[in-house]
C-alpha cells in the first residue's frame, strides 16, 4: 500500500505554514507564489482547506506530456517532472482537471507536487496535524473537505440567508 | 542583496500623484530592526512633529519587519505609525493577517504614505507595479465590500487589502486601518489619518520571495522556538480559549474596569468570558500568517441577536465574523455595563466593517452613559437613553458614530474631545487623549505608570503588569520595583515590535528563542543586550519626537479618579494610584531628567546625539 497525504480540514486554521514550507523547498526562500500546495480560505464558512496535487492513477498531465518528461517515482508513486526533458509547453499545466500542475517563470519548466522524496515538507510543517502523509488506499485528498463543504452549503440554504 | 529585508521602500506622495521605490537605509534597518523602530527613525528624520494629524503634512507610514513574510511564528505583522489624531503624539498600531507579509513578497520593507489626493483614491501595488487609482466605485463601502470590490475590479482574487471603512473616511478620531476582512492596527486613529489623506486603500499582491542569511542555522533556531511554543502553556491556552480568560482573571483581582471606572468587578463576567464564547459562538479558530497560536475566533451571533438588526445591515451577521477578544469584551461589555453577548457580538462586527476601535468605542459610550446618569447629558443631546447595560444603545450609537450621525458625531471625537466639549473633563478615562483599555491599575499598580508613561497613550501592549503583578513576586498593590520593570519591559517589548512577531508569541516561546531566528535570517549578529538596547533607542526616539511636537511630563499622568478614588468593594478595594510614587523611579530608571527628558548622556549611549 502506498502512503498519500491527507488532509483533515477541521484542523486546519489557514495559517500557510504549509505554503511557507513547500516554496521553501522549492526556492530556498519564503514565497508562497512559488508553492506547490495553497490554501484556500472560505471566510463566509469559516473553512480552511490546502490543496495539491492527489497523484491519480490517471495522471492527465503525463498523459498529455509530448516530451515524456513527467515519471513515476519508484519509491513514492509520485508524478515527478524531469527537469533534463521538460521544454516548458505547459500542456500538463492545461491538462491537469485540479489545477495543481504549475509553470515556472523563472526556470521556464512545469513543477509540481513530488512528495518531497516521501517526506513532504508541509505535513511536516503543519502545527495542527490538518496534514498527514499516511498509507492509505486511495488519495482521498479531499474527502472530508468536500463533506463539510457540502454539509456548510446544505445549512445555508436551509437557513435562509435574506441578505 | 539583502536578507529578511526586502532592501526597499515605496514612497507614495499622493498630492502629485507620484509613487517611487526607494533602497532601505540598510543603516538605520540594523539600528532599528524594522517595523515600529524603522518607520520611527524615518518619520523623526522626515517630519515635523507640530504638524496637524489630519492634515496633508502628517506622514502614514506601514512597515514590516525582517521576519514578516517569514515562516517564523507569527510573522505577519506590521506597524502602521503616524502622528495620532486622538493624542497629537507619535503612534505605532499594529496589525497581523496577511497584509504585511504580502507587502514584503511584493518587494518592499514598508509604505510611505505622503501628501492628501484630491479626490479619493486606492493604491494597487503588484510588485513593482504600482498605481494610484480612483476610488469612486469604492468610497462609501464598508471594510469587507471594499476588499471584494477592489479583488472584483482589477479581476485579481489574490489581492491582500488594508483600507478603511465608514467610519476612516468620517474621520472619527478612533478609526482602524482593517486589513484581510477583520485583522485591524486598532488603536490610535490611524484610519483617520488614511481618511484624511482620501485614501481608502493599499490593495498588495507579491510574487517575490523574502531571502534568509543563513539557511541553516535559521531552520534549527525556528525549530527549537516552533518547539517551545507548541509545548507552552501558555500558547495552548490562548488556542483553546483565544485571549477571553483573560476576563476571569482580570476580574478576580478586581482590576476589570466597569462601568466607565467606577467598579473594579463585573457581575456578568460568566456571560462574556472565554467559556461562554467557546460554548456558544464560537465557529473556528482562524490563524493569521505563519501564525502556529491561531487566538482568531469566527464566530456567529444566535437568531435572539434579530433584535439587534440595524440600519446599515450590509450583509447577514448571522453567518460568520470575527471576534470578540479580551479587550472588546471588556470594552462593549464590562465598561458599558452591557452583559448580553449577542450585543457584543454585533457591536464588535459592526466595529470591523466601519472600520473602528472597540476600545475606544466602547470607552467614549462608557463616558457618556455615565455622564447621561448622572443628569450631565440630556436626552435632546444624546437623541435617546443612554444608560449603562442597555445593549440597544450600544448598537446604535456604535453604527451612529461609524458615520458621525447625531450624537455619534460628538462620540467620534473621543473621549476626551467629547468631555472637554460638555466640561467635564474629570469622566474622561484615560491618558494624553487615548481611551484606556481593559486594565484598572488600582487592580494593577504597575499599569498606572505603564499607562502615564506609554508614548502611544493609554495602552496595555507596551508593559503588561498583570503577569508579573500576580505570580507572587510583587504586590500588585505595591509600587515597589514597578517602575523599573514597566521601563525595561518597554525596551523588550519594543524591539520585538520591530521584528515583525506577533507579540503573543511571548506567551509561549521565550524571547532568547526569538534572538537566533532573527539573527540568521538578517545576517546580522544580535544579542540579547543589543536587543533590549535596540528596544531602548527606539522608545526614546519616540519620545523626543512627542518632545517636538510639544507633550511634556505633564502628560505622563492619570485621571484623577484612579489617583484619588478608591473602589469600595471587592479585591482592589481601598486602593488608589500612586504615580507620584512610581513616576520619579521611572524617569530615573530611563535615565531621564526629573521633568521626563533624555539626558544627552543617554542620547550619546543610544546613538541619539
Amino acid at each position: 500500500m502506498a502512503k498519500s497525504l491527507r488532509i483533515i480540514p477541521e484542523k486546519c486554521t489557514g495559517c500557510m505554514q504549509c505554503e511557507l514550507a513547500c516554496s521553501w523547498v522549492q526556492t530556498g526562500m519564503f514565497q508562497p507564489s512559488r508553492s506547490l500546495i495553497r490554501v484556500n480560505i472560505f471566510d463566509e464558512q469559516a473553512s480552511y482547506a490546502p490543496y495539491t496535487c492527489f497523484q491519480c492513477d490517471e495522471a492527465w498531465c503525463m498523459t498529455a506530456c509530448p516530451v515524456n518528461a513527467i515519471s513515476i517515482d519508484a519509491n513514492t508513486g509520485a508524478k515527478v517532472v524531469g527537469d533534463a526533458n521538460c521544454v516548458g509547453c505547459g500542456l500538463c499545466t492545461i491538462a491537469c482537471p485540479f489545477g495543481t500542475v504549475f509553470y515556472n517563470p523563472d526556470t521556464q519548466k512545469a513543477f509540481k507536487c513530488d512528495l518531497c522524496d516521501g517526506n513532504p515538507a508541509c505535513a511536516v510543517a503543519c502545527p495542527t496535524g490538518a496534514i498527514e502523509y499516511t498509507e492509505s488506499e486511495s488519495a482521498d485528498w479531499l474527502g472530508g473537505w468536500a463533506e463539510k463543504v457540502n454539509e456548510s452549503y446544505l445549512t445555508s440554504i436551509e437557513g435562509g440567508n435574506a441578505a | 542583496m539583502t536578507h529578511g529585508w526586502a532592501g526597499h521602500i515605496l514612497r507614495v506622495d499622493l498630492s502629485r500623484g507620484e509613487t517611487t521605490k526607494e533602497p532601505l537605509r540598510l543603516d538605520w534597518a540594523e539600528e532599528y530592526i524594522g517595523g515600529r523602530g524603522l518607520a520611527a527613525r524615518y518619520l523623526y528624520e522626515e517630519m515635523d512633529p507640530s504638524v496637524d494629524a489630519l492634515g496633508p503634512e502628517n506622514k502614514l507610514i506601514m512597515a514590516t519587519g525582517p521576519l514578516t513574510g517569514t515562516n517564523a511564528s507569527c510573522g505577519s505583522r506590521y506597524m502602521v505609525v503616524t502622528k495620532g489624531p486622538l493624542t497629537g503624539a507619535i503612534t505605532t498600531s499594529n496589525s497581523g493577517g496577511h497584509w504585511g507579509p504580502e507587502l514584503k513578497f511584493a518587494g518592499y520593507d514598508m509604505v510611505i504614505v505622503e501628501g492628501r489626493a484630491e479626490r479619493p483614491c486606492y493604491l494597487l501595488v503588484d510588485d513593482d507595479r504600482v498605481e494610484i487609482r480612483d476610488a469612486a466605485g469604492v468610497w462609501g463601502k464598508v471594510v469587507s465590500e471594499t476588499e471584494d470590490a477592489i479583488r472584483d475590479e482589477t479581476g485579481m482574487p489574490e489581492l491582500r487589502v488594508a483600507g478603511i471603512g465608514p467610519a476612516g473616511e468620517n474621520l472619527v478620531r478612533f478609526a482602524c486601518i482593517v486589513n484581510d476582512k477583520h485583522r485591524a492596527a486598532g488603536r490610535s486613529g490611524v484610519g483617520a489619518v488614511m481618511g484624511s489623506k482620501n485614501l481608502k486603500a493599499i490593495a498588495v499582491r507579491g510574487n517575490q520571495g523574502v531571502r534568509i542569511a543563513r539557511p541553516r542555522d535559521y531552520m534549527s533556531a525556528i525549530w527549537s522556538y516552533h518547539e517551545h511554543l507548541a509545548e507552552s502553556p501558555g500558547r495552548q491556552g490562548l488556542t483553546e480559549l483565544g485571549t477571553a480568560p483573560t476576563v476571569d482573571l482580570v476580574n478576580t483581582f478586581g482590576g476589570l474596569p466597569t462601568r466607565n471606572f467606577t467598579a473594579g468587578q463585573f457581575e456578568g463576567t460568566e456571560a462574556i468570558n472565554g467559556e461562554s464564547i467557546k460554548d456558544n459562538w464560537l465557529i473556528a479558530n482562524k490563524a493569521c500568517f505563519a501564525c502556529n497560536i491561531a487566538c482568531g475566533r469566527v464566530t456567529q451571533v444566535s437568531p435572539a441577536a434579530d433584535k439587534y438588526m440595524v440600519n446599515m445591515h450590509p450583509r447577514n451577521w448571522k453567518v460568520a465574523g470575527e471576534g470578540p477578544e479580551y479587550e472588546n469584551l471588556w470594552s462593549l461589555g464590562a465598561d458599558c455595563g452591557v452583559d448580553d453577548m449577542d450585543a457584543i457580538v454585533m457591536a464588535n462586527y459592526l466595529c470591523n466593517d466601519l472600520g473602528m476601535d472597540p476600545i475606544s468605542m466602547g470607552a467614549t459610550l462608557a463616558t457618556a452613559m455615565e455622564m447621561y446618569e448622572r443628569g450631565l447629558l440630556s436626552d435632546e443631546q444624546t437623541g435617546m437613553a443612554l444608560r449603562f447595560g442597555d445593549g440597544k444603545a450600544l448598537i446604535a450609537m456604535t453604527e451612529a458614530t461609524g458615520f458621525r450621525e447625531g450624537f455619534g458625531d460628538e462620540l467620534a471625537e473621543g473621549s476626551k474631545r467629547m468631555t472637554d466639549k460638555f466640561e467635564h473633563p474629570e469622566y474622561f478615562m484615560g491618558v494624553k487623549g487615548q481611551e484606556f483599555p481593559a486594565y484598572d491599575p488600582r487592580g494593577f499598580q504597575g499599569m498606572g505608570v505603564a499607562y502615564a508613561t506609554c508614548n502611544r497613550g493609554a495602552c496595555h501592549l507596551r508593559a503588561w503588569t498583570p503577569g508579573i503583578e500576580t505570580s507572587g513576586e510583587y504586590d500588585p498593590h505595591g509600587t515597589d520595583g514597578k517602575s523599573v520593570w514597566v521601563a525595561e519591559e518597554q525596551n523588550r517589548t519594543t524591539a520585538h515590535d520591530a521584528t515583525g512577531i506577533c507579540m503573543f508569541t511571548t506567551a509561549g516561546a521565550p524571547l532568547d528563542d526569538l534572538i537566533p531566528v532573527l539573527s540568521a535570517a538578517t545576517g546580522v549578529d544580535y544579542t540579547m543586550d543589543d536587543f533590549v538596547h535596540i528596544g531602548e533607542r527606539i522608545w526614546n526616539i519616540e519620545r523626543l519626537w512627542n518632545l517636538k511636537a510639544g507633550l511634556t511630563a505633564a502628560d505622563d499622568t492619570l485621571p484623577k479618579r484612579l489617583m484619588e478614588e478608591a473602589h469600595k468593594e471587592g479585591p482592589s478595594a481601598g486602593v488608589t494610584v500612586d504615580l507620584d510614587a512610581m513616576l520619579p523611579d521611572y524617569y530615573a530608571a530611563r535615565g531621564w531628567t526629573a521633568d521626563g527628558r533624555p539626558t544627552r548622556e543617554k542620547l550619546m549611549e543610544l546613538g541619539l546625539a
